[in-house]
Parts: C-alpha cells; sequence; structure tokens
C-alpha cells in the first residue's frame, strides 16, 4: 500500500527528516513514537503534500504509484487522508457545508453521482451519534470556537465520512480525557479494516492501547530507530526515549 | 507557492464580464458640456415645474464653488466635467405603454436577467428599469397602488406627486453637502421615486434596475424613499453598463426617509464594469447615500455587495434623529485588478437610545486597494447611544492591499462603543486544510470568501443572496494557486 523510501525533508532549509524507510502493507496499523521534535508531524504533512516541505530526496508511493510529486487536491482524492493535530478554523463555513464538499469531490472524482442531501444527513447523523455528537455540530463553523476534544472528533468524523485508503493520525490523542479518548479510539477501529491502512503518530502509547497497532515504530532525529510490536511501545512508555538515543 | 499564486492570479485577470454588451438603440443625447442652458434644457426636457429648475440651478452654482474632494484612498486622472454629456436618453414616443418600448431595449434587460413583463416577473419583486438618464418603465404599478404604495421614477414623481418631491428632495442630503452630491442635484436626470402611506408594509420588493449604455455620458439618479409612520419596505438596486475602453462617471444620489416606527432595507449589488486587467476603462462610482431615520423607533438598513467599478467612492449613512432609532450597515467589498475602493459609513447619533451596528467585510486580490472608512458620531443630547463596529479584510495574493480608517467623535458619556476589526491573508493553512479534503482550490476560496461574507449575505433578500454568492465566486475565479 505505502512505501516510503530514503525519505529526506527540510523546512526553510532545516532538515528534518533524515532518511525515512517505512512500508505499510494494506490491512495494517502501524504507529510511530516519538519525542517532540523528533520529525513526526513533517512526516503527516508531507504524506498530505504540503508544499511548505520540501522533499530533498527519498520517494513516497501508494499502491506502486509514486506520489511524491503528486498535489495535496490529488492525493486526497485518491484516498490519503490526515487527521491534524491542529485543525484550522474556517470561519462561516459549516461542518455539514464543508463536509458535503469533501465527499462529492470524492465522489466526482470517482465518477458518482453527487451524494443528496438526505442520504448525507442519514450517514453525517450516523457518525456523529457513535462520536456522541449532537447533531447541531453539523451546523456550527468548521472549527471555529471548538473544544480540543471537538476538534478531534471532528477529525475523525471526516475520517469515517470519507473512508480512505491511507489514514494518517497526527497526535490525535494530545489534549483528550479518558472517554474522549475512547471515543476516538472507537472511532479509529471502526474505520480501520482490511481493505486499507492507518498510520498513528503519537508520543504515548496511551491510544495505542485502545487500537493495538500490528507495528510500533520508534523515530528519532528524523530517522526510525527502533520497529517491533505492542511491547516496544510499553517499553519506551516505562523507559522514555533516551535509552534509544544511543 | 508563492510564485505560483501569483501565476494563477496573473492569469485570473482576464475575467470575462458577462454584462459588457452595448444596445444599439437610437437616442437623444446632448452635445458634451456644462452650463445653465444645458441645465435648463435638460430640465425643459422633462416638463419640470420652475422651482425644480431653480433648485437644480443653485445646485449648479454651488457645485463650482467646490472642489472636488481628495481626501480618499483613490487615484484617477481629473475628470474633465466639460467633455461629458449630461443627458442620453433611447427614443420612446410613450414610456408608458410597454409595447412601444425599443424592443432592443426590452431584450437588454431579458440578457440582464430582469424580465420588465409582468406575466415572467420575478416573483414577488417590482422593477424600475433605468437606461442611461430615463426610467423605461416600472411594473407593477397597479398591483402597488392598492396598498397606496407610489412606486415610479423620480421624472413621473415630479410631475404626479410634485408636493411630496418639493417636501422631501435635499431634505437628507443638501445640495451644499458634497462635490458629487452638488453636480447630482444640477444635473440629475431620473431614478426611482418611493412612497409607502402609514402603516403599510409592501408587499413586494421594489428594485431598481440601473443600466448605462451610452458612451461619453455620466448617469446621474436621484432616488427618494420615504417610509411614512409605522410602514415597512424593503428595496434593492442592480447596476451593470458595457465594457468600453474610456471611464465613465456615475454620481448618484440616494435619499431615504423613515418616519415613527417605520423600517426601510435598503440593499445593493453594484456589478458596474470594473475596467480590464490594466486597469483602463471602467466605472467611477461616485455616490451620495444617506438615511434619516426622522421618527421614534424607525430604523434604516445598508446592505451593500460592491463588486464593481474602477472606483467606488461611497458610504451610506444614517442620521438617528428620532429616539430609540436604528441604523446598520452591512457591507461586502471586493476589489481584484486594478480596481480601487473606498467606501463605508457614517452613522450619526442624535436621539436618545439610539443604536448603530457596522460589519464592513474588505476582499482584495490582484493589485485591488480596498479601503474602509467609516465614522461614528455621538452627539450631546444622544444618551445612552451604543455602537458596534466590526472590519475585517482578507487578502488574496501579495500585491493587493487593505486599509481601515475609523473616526469616532462622542460628545455624551453615556455612550458604549465597541470596534473590532482584523486584516489577514487567505490562510494558506485553510486552503492546505480544503485540499487536504480533496475540495479544489477555487471551490475553497469559494467557501472561504463565502464564509467570510456570511453575516453580511444573511442579511440580502433571500433571491438576492444567492446572486451575491455567484457574483463573488465569478469574481474571484482563479484568483489563488
Amino acid at each position: 500500500m505505502i512505501k516510503i523510501k530514503n525519505l529526506q525533508v527540510s523546512i526553510d532549509e532545516k532538515d528534518i527528516l533524515k532518511g525515512i524507510d517505512l512500508e505499510i502493507p494494506k490491512g495494517e496499523v502501524h504507529a510511530i513514537m516519538g519525542r517532540n521534535g523528533s520529525g513526526k508531524s513533517t512526516l503527516a504533512n508531507t504524506l498530505a503534500g504540503n508544499e511548505k516541505f520540501e522533499v530533498k530526496n527519498g520517494s513516497i508511493h501508494m499502491n506502486d504509484v509514486d506520489i511524491t510529486e503528486m498535489s495535496v487536491e490529488n492525493r486526497a482524492l485518491n484516498g490519503i487522508f490526515v487527521c491534524f493535530q491542529y485543525p484550522v478554523a474556517i470561519p462561516g463555513v459549516s461542518m455539514a457545508y464543508f463536509l458535503r464538499a469533501a465527499i462529492n469531490a470524492h465522489f466526482e472524482h470517482q465518477g458518482k453521482e453527487e451524494m443528496d442531501a438526505v442520504e448525507f444527513l442519514n450517514k453525517s447523523k450516523k457518525i456523529l451519534s457513535e462520536l456522541n455528537l449532537d447533531d447541531s455540530f453539523l451546523k456550527r463553523s468548521i472549527n471555529d470556537g471548538f473544544s480540543g476534544g471537538e476538534k478531534k472528533k471532528s477529525e475523525i468524523l471526516q475520517l469515517l465520512a470519507l473512508n480512505p485508503k491511507f489514514a494518517i493520525l497526527d497526535e490525535t490523542d494530545s489534549g483528550l480525557d479518558i472517554d474522549a479518548l475512547k471515543t476516538v479510539a472507537n472511532g479509529v477501529n471502526k474505520f480501520n479494516s482490511k481493505n486499507n491502512s492507518t498510520l498513528i503518530i503519537t508520543h504515548y502509547e496511551r491510544l495505542l492501547e485502545y487500537i493495538n497497532p500490528d507495528v510500533v515504530h520508534v523515530m528519532v532525529d528524523g530517522k526510525i530507530k527502533k520497529s517491533g510490536d505492542m511491547s516496544l511501545a510499553k517499553e519506551v512508555e516505562k523507559k522514555g526515549y533516551s535509552w534509544l538515543l544511543k | 507557492m508563492i510564485d505560483k499564486n501569483q501565476k494563477i492570479i496573473d492569469r485570473n485577470l482576464d475575467q470575462k464580464y458577462k454584462y459588457g454588451f452595448t444596445t444599439n438603440v437610437e437616442q437623444i443625447k446632448f452635445e458634451p458640456g456644462l452650463d445653465e442652458e444645458v441645465i435648463t434644457k435638460l430640465s425643459n426636457i422633462k416638463n419640470e415645474p420652475k422651482w425644480l429648475l431653480n433648485w437644480r440651478l443653485k445646485a449648479y452654482k454651488n457645485w463650482q464653488k467646490m472642489k472636488e474632494p481628495t481626501w480618499a484612498n483613490i487615484h484617477y486622472d481629473p475628470i474633465d466635467y466639460q467633455a461629458l454629456s449630461y443627458y442620453a436618453a433611447p427614443k420612446v414616443k410613450n414610456r408608458k405603454n410597454l409595447d412601444e418600448v425599443d424592443p432592443e431595449i426590452l431584450e437588454t434587460y431579458n440578457k440582464l436577467g430582469i424580465s420588465l413583463d409582468e406575466q415572467k416577473k420575478l416573483e414577488g419583486v417590482a422593477v424600475d428599469a433605468v437606461f442611461d438618464s430615463v426610467s423605461i418603465t416600472t411594473t407593477f404599478k397597479d398591483e402597488l397602488a392598492k396598498y397606496g404604495v407610489l412606486f415610479c421614477s423620480f421624472s413621473e414623481a415630479v410631475t404626479e406627486y410634485p408636493d411630496l418631491v418639493k417636501k422631501y428632495l435635499g431634505s437628507v442630503i443638501p445640495y451644499t453637502d458634497n462635490y458629487f452630491a452638488a453636480l447630482n442635484s444640477a444635473v440629475f436626470s431620473d431614478g426611482s421615486f418611493v412612497y409607502i402611506p402609514k402603516n403599510v408594509k409592501c408587499p413586494l420588493e421594489l428594485s431598481t434596475y440601473f443600466r448605462i449604455n451610452a458612451s461619453n455620458t455620466g448617469q446621474f439618479e436621484r432616488t427618494l424613499i420615504i417610509a411614512d409612520e409605522g410602514s415597512e419596505v424593503s428595496y434593492l438596486e442592480g447596476c451593470t453598463a458595457p465594457m468600453r475602453d474610456e471611464n465613465q462617471l456615475h454620481a448618484a444620489c440616494v435619499e431615504l426617509i423613515a418616519h415613527e416606527d417605520a423600517t426601510i432595507k435598503y440593499s445593493t449589488i453594484q456589478n458596474w464594469y470594473a475596467g480590464d486587467k490594466n486597469g483602463k476603462g471602467g466605472i467611477y462610482n461616485f455616490v451620495t447615500k444617506r438615511g434619516k431615520c426622522a421618527g421614534d423607533r424607525s430604523k434604516i438598513s445598508w446592505t451593500q455587495v460592491e463588486t464593481g467599478s474602477a472606483i467606488t467612492w461611497k458610504y451610506p449613512s444614517v442620521i438617528m434623529q428620532g429616539n430609540d432609532s436604528i441604523g446598520e450597515f452591512y457591507s461586502v467589498a471586493v476589489t481584484k485588478n486594478k480596481q480601487q475602493a473606498d467606501t463605508g459609513t457614517k452613522m450619526i447619533h442624535i436621539g436618545k437610545n439610539t443604536k448603530s451596528t457596522i460589519i464592513s467585510k474588505g476582499i482584495s486580490a490582484g493589485e485591488g486597494q480596498n479601503t474602509y472608512r467609516g465614522g461614528v458620531k455621538i452627539l450631546k443630547n444622544a444618551e445612552n447611544a451604543r455602537n458596534f463596529s466590526q472590519c475585517d479584510s482578507i487578502l488574496i495574493g501579495d500585491k493587493c492591499g487593505a486599509h481601515t480608517f475609523p473616526y469616532i467623535d462622542v460628545k455624551n458619556q453615556t455612550a458604549k462603543m465597541e470596534h473590532e476589526a482584523s486584516t489577514s491573508s487567505i490562510g494558506e493553512d485553510q486552503l492546505f486544510y480544503c485540499n487536504q479534503r480533496g475540495i479544489n482550490l477555487d471551490d475553497a476560496v469559494s467557501m472561504i470568501v463565502n464564509g467570510f461574507c456570511k453575516e453580511v449575505f444573511e442579511e440580502l433578500p433571500m433571491e438576492f443572496a444567492v446572486e451575491a454568492k455567484q457574483l463573488i465566486e465569478v469574481t474571484l475565479e482563479n484568483s489563488v494557486g
């Protein structure tokens, strides 16, 4: 599904990613753990195609197609989705309007008819209740005045509504209380299937306990230092990152 | 990213203006030039009473002593007022009957999406159609007459309702007010007249559609709306003009009077030709609009969506004379290419417990310059006056500008004022977020801008809110890359 080879990325001439190699087969959930500043969010943004991040070297393939140079929009339409750590507010644009525009952009790309309003409402209401959100959520301006928890739930709502092939969760657990964390984890588990792949980026193993990833990687200074299973996440939780720095 | 943005911004600028066609019609047109003789000839052609001619001539004398204002944040070559023609009208024998109107003109309005045929009318909207210097026809007059509502061209009002015209003309905007108002008072040719009798809620939306067609002419229309005690009216004006290489002058005056408990809602969708991408051609829009809340608990609300004109100079204002009266101003102004807009409002609080609201949204793209200029004045006796002002600007690209000039003058200690202002670039983060969800740049820009304008669009009558939204979308198409 996703193949990342020797990926080197810089921002404002500062090297952040220094050669990432990562393969995530279809149906698998991978986690990347790392300290602040280790390059985790840079990886998420680079996979999404954010042009502020310059790819100096290496490549990204999705289903054997080289997407390293592909635009943000085309990557999205081809099935890449990022749950952002700090999703931006768009005042005056309702959640419903935004979400429907996003769904219909995907439908158009797939050559399907627009989703009608009734179907859209039924679909979104179902997801909203799974996320313990009120229907009135759809009327609010996107991310405008949302609490930390609401922002994360809004991202999961979009994830479930768009049902992408490859989801990247960038610190989706940060700032959540335990109930919200469980709700979000349930949402992610609902999404995960044998037909898609997920990359979870986090500081802590807390969220991973609920999701149980197939592979855990630890990132240090722009490189993947160690990979393993859930026991690696537990070890990091217990011992911190310093033992990996050597 | 910036380079790419710029390229696409530049590319957008051969934007099509779909109302830029010209109508071929036989016309009566004055030779260029302005003096007392021209004004007298104009007044005679319209069979005006003596008092009105005298009023015009006084205005003209006054204008001659005045200087063109230079304080606005706009730049243009001097206007040669002697090079303009002050009257152009299609040749029509009897304008009262639609059958005798030149079919070319009817076709023009059809092309503009305005049917003057009442059978095919826009639901619930009565239209006065002004073509160059004259009103072509007014629809639904009979229907409105049943309610005692008077809606006709200004010229007709001068003949039919001289007492009302004489009483109110210049009562809100005297001819001494400013340079362009004085010029308009001297040479105005037509416009709309509305009178809503006591306790009548006008059953239709009233609207005037202004079309400039002839070349080398100025359009100087005058609109007068009087809402008697306890009445209510919603009025909308739309404007377009052909694409011409020379600049054309449009200097209008709009006066509104709201008596006790009356409400006037005045909406404008201004889409005059804006000139080409190099700033050649386009309308110079110098307009004076003012409303007087004469009676207690009266309310005047201005809503404007300004997308056209090479230059816009316009400050729809409200004088809150009655106690508990309300003034409102909602504005969206878009400038792109080399367009310049200096627009805003003046809220003058005279009565007690008067309340005003100002919401201004400026959008600049290309090399457009957008200025908000707003004054709030609270006079000595205006106990407990309140004002809320919010001025937001959004910039698209890095060659445009947004400027805000708020003026506040408070003479009563009990006043409460709030002012909020913001300027932001259309966020690359916002665009990235939309793109990441599969939404393309054009859709993302129009979504973000429409969200930005939402509070203003909500004030427009339903049908026009949709039109305004589409107009903004077309205007800003391809403005970001």
